[in-house]
């Protein structure tokens, strides 16, 4: 099990610990519904340190990317997030695509698939492009919620009002220390994520907090993301399904050339997708959990990739995936038949600026 | 944290004998170790259960536990309360947060089951 550079201030928090991609990280502090809470309203913070960063540069870096990866690799300045596919048009992983520079990228991967990634990008790589395993050298702590870009200001004499979204400058001081900085998030809200030195990070996370952010854990993480319908790699995404059936149409560029997996993508656009992520409510009380079958005339029809009580909403809601145009759909929640309606996703949307 | 006068489970639920009848709810530590709990499933009443049966089930934010009733008998009362207020399980788990009653089959049963002192003994032993 590894921990991060913030494993003892994690306990000294009160952090609750739990095992995730190998990683013993903070489930929670004060609670998850409060944490959830704190990043809706006001700003949180996470330790994502247990994420891989892989680098990948050289002369080729560029066209190597845009052959590996499913959306269009981008400009310099630019984060984009985008599936890796197999052959097969199966998910090996979905990651963001740092472009440092021309032929110089970083990638943020799953912490539980880097080895496998590291892996393919390193048998997939050309000659003249190198893939190396940076993720001890960072760690990456993520500043979320409405009010993130206020307690950020009050650490840093930079001004990233201007800081677009998926956007990122390197080589920002925050706190007194080297920050590379981009407008992301895993969250649905507006935020930072921000990549340092491991020996700073715990310098970094203790400023942010005393800056105003509330320490969240990866509980209040996951039911924030399923608010924002954003996938998690094993739950909605696999290397049996496919970014068209999880709904990441927009992550795939079929103009920009041929890609991994782009053959098995095509056929399945002519074919048609036999099944499709969708987001449901249930019609009566009770919560939808990952692995409970969904029904249709008593047959079971697919599977619940993730589900929770909406702390926002204060409803229950489910990813899943299913024949697609299904209705009179069910979830069988613990031997109980209980009727669900299908929603348009995001579940939550936050109000416009 | 552990009332003297509730009888314990290792199961982490309690319960309290008055006359024929018992409440039933789960102890501080079960709700701690849960987190904010947001939906209890309750049985309807005259279920009819048996010791160790499940009852219910009580889910936090990231899990699922059943519920197991301490001992045999029939359901006479749920806390209706809770389908709007499941957080009362965190706040007063031995309190507004109780979640059936049960009508003993047999009263001396409960008796059986793990005093305060013996609980603790339990939690301790992890």
């Amino acid at each position: 099990m590894q921990r991060t550079p913030l494993y003892e201030l994690h306990r000294r928090l009160g952090a609750r610990m739990v095992s995730f991609g190998g990683w013993e990280m903070p489930v929670q502090y004060a609670g998850i519904a409060a944490e959830h809470r704190a990043v809706r309203e006001n700003a949180g913070l996470f330790d994502a340190s247990h994420m891989g960063e892989l680098r990948v540069s050289g002369t080729g870096a560029g066209a190597f990317l845009q052959w590996a990866v499913t959306a269009d690799a981008g400009r310099v300045g630019r984060v984009v997030y985008s599936p890796v596919c197999l052959a097969s048009g199966g998910v090996l992983d979905d990651i963001l695509v740092y472009r440092l520079a021309e032929d110089d990228y970083l990638l943020v991967v799953n912490a539980g698939n880097k080895d496998k990634d590291l892996a393919w990008f390193s048998e997939a790589a050309e000659a003249g492009v190198s893939v190396e395993d940076r993720s001890a050298d960072r760690a990456l702590l993520a500043l979320q919620g409405p009010l993130a870009a206020d307690v950020l200001g009050r650490v840093t004499r930079v001004s990233l009002d201007g800081l677009g979204y998926y956007r990122f400058r390197d080589g920002v001081e925050v706190a007194g220390v080297r920050c590379l900085v981009s407008r992301t998030g895993y969250t649905g809200e507006d935020g930072f994520e921000l990549f340092c030195a491991p020996e700073d990070a715990v310098r970094l996370f203790a400023e942010l907090l005393a800056a105003g952010a509330a320490p969240a854990g990866l509980g209040a993480r996951d039911t924030l993301r399923l608010e924002a319908a954003m996938p998690l790699y094993g739950n909605e995404l696999n290397e049996k399904t496919s970014p068209l059936e999880a709904g990441l149409d927009r992550f795939v560029s079929f103009t920009k050339g041929d890609f991994s997996g782009r053959a098995a993508l095509l056929r399945q656009i002519e074919t048609g997708v036999a099944k499709k992520l969708a987001g449901f409510e249930p019609a009566v009380p009770g919560i939808p959990r990952h692995g409970y079958p969904l029904v249709h005339g008593g047959r079971e029809v697919g599977t619940v990739t993730s589900g929770t009580m909406s702390p926002t909403l204060g409803k229950a809601i489910g990813l899943g995936y299913l024949p697609p145009g299904l209705t009179d759909l069910a979830v069988i929640i613990r031997g109980r038949e209980c009727p669900v309606k299908i929603v348009s996703t995001p579940f939550y949307r936050r109000a416009k600026q | 944290m552990y009332p003297e006068n509730l009888r314990y489970t290792g199961e982490h639920e309690w319960i309290r004998v008055e006359g024929g009848s018992g409440v039933v709810g789960i102890t501080h530590f079960a709700q701690d170790a849960l987190g904010d709990v947001v939906y209890v499933e309750l049985p309807e009443t005259g279920r009819v259960v048996k010791a160790g049966e499940a009852f219910g089930a009580v889910e936090s934010v990231k899990s699922v536990s059943d519920l197991y009733s301490p001992v045999g008998g029939t359901v006479t009362g749920v806390n209706a309360e809770l389908a709007g207020r499941p957080e009362l399980v965190n706040q007063d788990p031995y309190g507004e947060g109780w979640m059936i009653v049960i009508e003993l089959a047999d009263p001396g049963e409960a008796d059986g089951l793990l005093s305060a002192r013996a609980y603790q003994e339990l939690l301790k032993e992890g």
